[in-house]
């Protein structure tokens, strides 16, 4: 308890509970609430929030990146795609019984458990790539990704541009036409396939 | 002093978040939000591991599991717009048709 309330009070213990904190009730939000936006925006301001343990741990890089690609990108992926469904219902699910919940999650915790009691030779871990002094996080990172890592570096590049054709042609095939008047006609089911055939 | 298992223990709760989402969920779009949680606590581990090693490999996998966050959440969008055109909702028991 003491060591806490002292570590409570270095600004690096303070800024980790804050953030540790405020991300489990926002991930929380995100996983229980029952309606899309609540959970959209409070998972949008949960990452914030881990892009800031990212700058506490000194991997200034990886913290703008989180920001750019995360908040920026696929937050406003998710938005757009929001769009296209109906967002302001309540979302209704049926619960699943109580004993496959039970099942399920006693195994997920047997596995979690078994995971962390693992041997794991933490004296035997060498720094692969050591970080240098007085050198920018983001050079050293830049030296390492475009040195050892460039490689799977180059398949990423390339499996973003394979997901962001496949999104197009996935979300933009019948974009002209809107999807309520498809609901009103009751043609929208069979037109997508239809399409699909003549091609 | 925050050391490492202070950021693991947060990461493994955060994980646990996102597994209970996958768990309970029933709607795709809400499936994909737990997993961007579950991704995101392995992202606090990798740079925590990475600081307290003073080693940037778990940056690099941190980075590559951005990467491949963002792809997955540009092709799972896609599909599931074609899944509510073609089924108007995204629940997954209106969506099961395979009918034991």
């Amino acid at each position: 308890m003491e060591n806490f309330l002292a570590s409570l009070f270095t600004f690096q213990g303070f800024a980790f509970y804050l953030f540790s904190f405020l991300t489990i009730i926002l991930f929380w939000i995100t996983v229980m609430s029952n309606n899309v936006l609540y959970a959209m925006t409070s998972l949008a301001s949960g990452m914030v929030l881990i892009s800031g343990f990212f700058f506490i741990l000194g991997a200034d890089f990886l913290g703008v990146v989180q920001l750019i690609v995360y908040v920026g990108a696929v937050m406003a992926l998710y938005s757009f795609a929001m769009m296209f469904f109906d967002a302001t219902r309540e979302i209704k699910e049926k619960n699943t019984s109580g004993a496959v919940v039970f099942v399920l999650g006693g195994l997920s915790a047997l596995m979690l458990v078994l995971m962390f009691a693992a041997p794991i030779h933490s004296e035997s871990i060498q720094a692969l790539y050591p970080m240098h002094e007085g050198v920018g996080n983001a050079q050293d990172v830049g030296i390492v990704l475009f040195t050892k890592y460039l490689v799977p570096f180059e398949v990423a590049a390339l499996m973003l541009l394979v997901a962001m054709i496949a999104g197009i042609i996935l979300a933009g095939k019948k974009m002209d036409q809107s999807l309520t008047e498809m609901m009103d006609e009751d043609a929208g089911e069979d037109e997508i396939l239809t399409q699909k055939d003549e091609k | 002093m925050i050391g490492l298992s202070h950021y693991l223990i947060v990461s493994a709760l955060l994980f646990s978040i996102g597994l209970i989402g996958v768990l309970r969920r029933r709607n795709l779009l809400m499936l994909f939000f737990a997993t961007e949680v579950m991704l995101n606590a392995v992202n606090i581990a990798f740079a925590a591991i990475s600081h307290f090693y003073n080693d940037l490999s778990g940056q690099m996998f941190a980075f590559f599991v951005i990467a491949i966050a963002a792809s997955e959440v540009a092709v799972g969008l896609g599909i599931l717009i074609v899944l509510y055109k073609k089924h108007g909702s995204l629940d997954l028991d209106d969506l099961a048709t395979m009918k034991g």
